[in-house]
């Protein structure tokens, strides 16, 4: 995946022109806040999500990383509608997702999957490996008997690495790395083209963390598979992502390549936010400055007026008191919101 | 530089039903003052029960300090009576915990918090434990430290009570800070705020700090040495310059190799350490590391290597020379790190 640019698909039919599998358009995810026991009463909301936009190609890994609380897993959740999102649209092979009915979203839940964060909560301790992956199989009616959807959860441990002769254990006899294993085959059961990936290697050890982003970049190739990563650490996601969306407080602040956004990052908080990240050599960390960031995260229950970073932003003008700056393309495929570069 | 903990041959063990789990294996290694040693490893490596076992804070039963000696100042600390030794820790060595959410007390006030060890190690009173408590948290960078005294945990974010925490620590002007994960946690624009005001503390108040961390990028940035744990196992000691320009033990070799770089071009592919960490409950008698060894020999199966000097203050614990490897693929492309 070299390709770069947001193509939209008015070229469709062309050759290798990258066809746009997901379309999110103005997405909100509004929690309310409620007030009293008997009469509850709205008193807020929590903007987890707060507009966003954006396209997901066939084929790519978009990376989307941010801060704890800032919406990103959310984010994830209201694209699959494991949440049923406040406003806004997101067409998915070109069925709008918001508007169909239960039966037909069931249906195209065999499209797309989920990983989950935590392999050792994502997996009934109760159930065997078998009864674990074969449930999709079993819900989206796939394979005639049990025979064959054995032998289909037999295949799926073999593509994950594990022995299929785990069949009958349970989630206990394995370790972290092997239970993110169980959590991917399942996620491949039912043959998905699209899998929100929602940091499915934060919970792991360092030595384990790349047999799991090596196994994700396999099946991607094998299976033709389009992530959409989502992690806190930034190094991870510059090695499986084609490119990059950094959010702030439920919104989309920058979105690039991949080598553009590490090379050239516009927006002061991506900034910030690579400089942060530790680079494990001494003397590269010596000579590094640091660009450290005042204060904490505003609640999302109480967005700051105006741009939602303007309280830590080192670069604040008056403007971004004021007004929400806009989500702009450079023209390259360099999505930023800022005013420095209006 | 004056020796301030030296710690040797230390072995600690938990009897569990299962049998005996082998945390620590027998450690040495030393700490001077105003020194930052890091100690890395992963979940289960020891590192976390190879301090606690410093200042005794491993619950016996089930654990039980078996073996060794911890030279503290002139004294064994594994030999103080209980009394002895609660003047020591809060005191002379003060330990932050990786979850700022859980060690705190969440129905205390945070000044209570802090008033608590003042008064009990430094007999200080009501008046003046609080205005020393307000000292300590303008010192961390708490912004109205005085009208916050009378918060609760809970009304802190993450980061301030890390800072909380550490104010804690510090409260008795430690000789020695134990920093357990103290960052892991942690978001890592308030990662960098953590380690940035570690720093700062450490220059001006000249105590020694053990940080201990799973994460290489972290110890090379704020450490001056490093220790590798594996198994229970110290298997690698250098000065952190050394270490991570010539690792000369395969864990430390595969670690630096496991972990994406954001300063390097998008490498081929990550090199995993293959398999798992041995089973603690019945550890091997050759070398613990050798079944996920990419350069074992037939003499790893045979004895556990011992930790031996292999360069200027550089140890290591294994039978094979690495030194002429190189770490990463040289193919990667290098990137400017000016833009990082």
């Amino acid at each position: 995946m070299s390709e770069t640019t947001m193509s939209q698909t008015t070229q469709a039919g062309g050759t290798g022109a990258p066809e746009s599998i997901l379309s999110v358009r103005n997405l909100k995810m509004h929690f309310p806040i409620t007030k009293g026991v008997i009469i509850q009463r709205q008193v807020g909301s929590i903007k987890a999500v707060d507009g966003l936009n954006f396209d997901l190609l066939r084929g790519e890994t978009l990376g989307l990383v941010g801060e704890s609380g800032c919406g990103k897993s959310t984010t994830g959740r209201a694209i699959l509608q494991l949440y049923k999102p406040t406003d806004g649209s997101v067409l998915f092979e070109g069925k709008e997702l918001t508007e169909i009915g239960s039966n037909d979203l069931r249906r195209m839940r065999r499209r797309m999957q989920m990983i989950f964060q935590d392999p050792y909560a994502s997996l009934n301790p109760r159930m065997t490996v078998g009864s674990i992956v074969g449930e999709p199989l079993e819900v989206h009616n796939i394979g005639a008997g049990r025979k064959e959807r054995q032998e289909r959860v037999q295949e799926l441990l073999k593509i994950v690495g594990l022995n299929p002769y785990f069949i009958n254990r349970y989630p206990h006899e394995f370790s972290g790395g092997q239970r993110q294993r169980i959590g991917v085959a399942r996620a491949l059961a039912v043959n998905p083209s699209f899998i929100v990936c929602d940091e499915p290697i934060s919970a792991l050890d360092v030595s384990i963390q790349a047999q799991v982003i090596n196994l994700l970049e396999d099946l991607q190739q094998e299976l033709g598979l389009t992530y959409l990563f989502i992690a806190h650490d930034l190094s991870v996601v510059r090695h499986i992502s084609d490119r990059i969306a950094v959010m702030y407080l439920g919104k989309i602040v920058e979105l690039a390549d991949r080598d553009e956004l590490y090379a050239n990052p516009q927006h002061p908080y991506t900034q910030a936010l690579l400089s942060a990240v530790p680079i494990p050599d001494p003397e590269i960390e010596k000579k590094r400055q640091r660009i450290i960031l005042e204060g904490d995260v505003p609640s999302p229950a109480n967005p700051p007026k105006g741009c939602n970073f303007n309280t830590r932003c080192p670069r604040v003008m008056d403007i971004c008191r004021q007004s929400d700056p806009e989500f702009k393309d450079d023209g390259n495929g360099h999505h930023v919101a800022c005013f420095l570069y209006e | 530089m004056a020796k301030l903990l030296e710690v040797s041959n230390l072995k600690t063990q938990f009897f569990t039903q299962d049998g005996i789990v082998h945390a620590v294996n027998g450690i040495s290694y030393q700490v001077d003052q105003g020194e930052t040693l890091a100690i890395v490893g992963e979940s289960g490596s020891g590192k976390s029960v190879g301090v606690m076992s410093l200042i005794r804070l491993i619950p016996e039963p089930p654990g039980k300090i078996v073996d060794g000696q911890v030279m503290f100042d002139g004294q064994d600390l594994l030999k103080l009576s209980e009394n002895e030794l609660r003047s020591v820790r809060g005191n002379r060595i003060a330990m932050i915990f990786q979850d700022p959410m859980t060690s705190l007390n969440p129905v205390l006030t945070i000044g209570r918090q802090i008033t608590e060890a003042l008064e009990l190690h430094l007999n200080m009173g009501r008046e003046e434990s609080r205005k020393r408590a307000i000292e300590l948290l303008e010192l961390v960078g708490i912004p109205g430290a005085a009208s916050r005294l009378d918060d609760y945990p809970h009304q802190f974010s993450g980061g301030m009570r890390q800072r909380v925490m550490i104010a804690m620590g510090l409260s008795c002007d430690p000789q020695l800070l134990i920093a357990d994960e103290p960052t892991t946690a942690l978001d890592v624009t308030i990662q960098a705020q953590i380690v940035d005001l570690v720093e700062r503390l450490k220059k001006e108040l000249g105590m020694a700090i053990i940080w201990i961390t799973h994460d290489l990028g972290v110890v090379a940035g704020m450490a001056d040495r490093v220790i590798v744990m594996y198994s229970g196992f110290v298997v690698e000691e250098a000065a952190v310059d050394e270490l991570y320009a010539q690792p000369r033990h395969p864990y430390t070799l595969g670690l630096l190799r496991s972990i994406p770089r954001l300063d390097l071009g998008r490498q081929k592919r990550l090199i995993p350490i293959d398999g798992l960490p041995p089973d603690l409950l019945d550890p091997p008698s050759h070398c613990p590391f050798a079944p996920r060894c990419v350069f074992n020999i037939e003499k790893c199966w045979q004895e556990n290597p011992t930790l031996v000097t292999v360069g200027t203050d550089h140890k290591s614990a294994c039978w094979v020379d690495i030194s002429n490897v190189e770490i990463y693929d040289p193919s990667a492309d290098q990137q400017n790190v000016e833009a990082l």
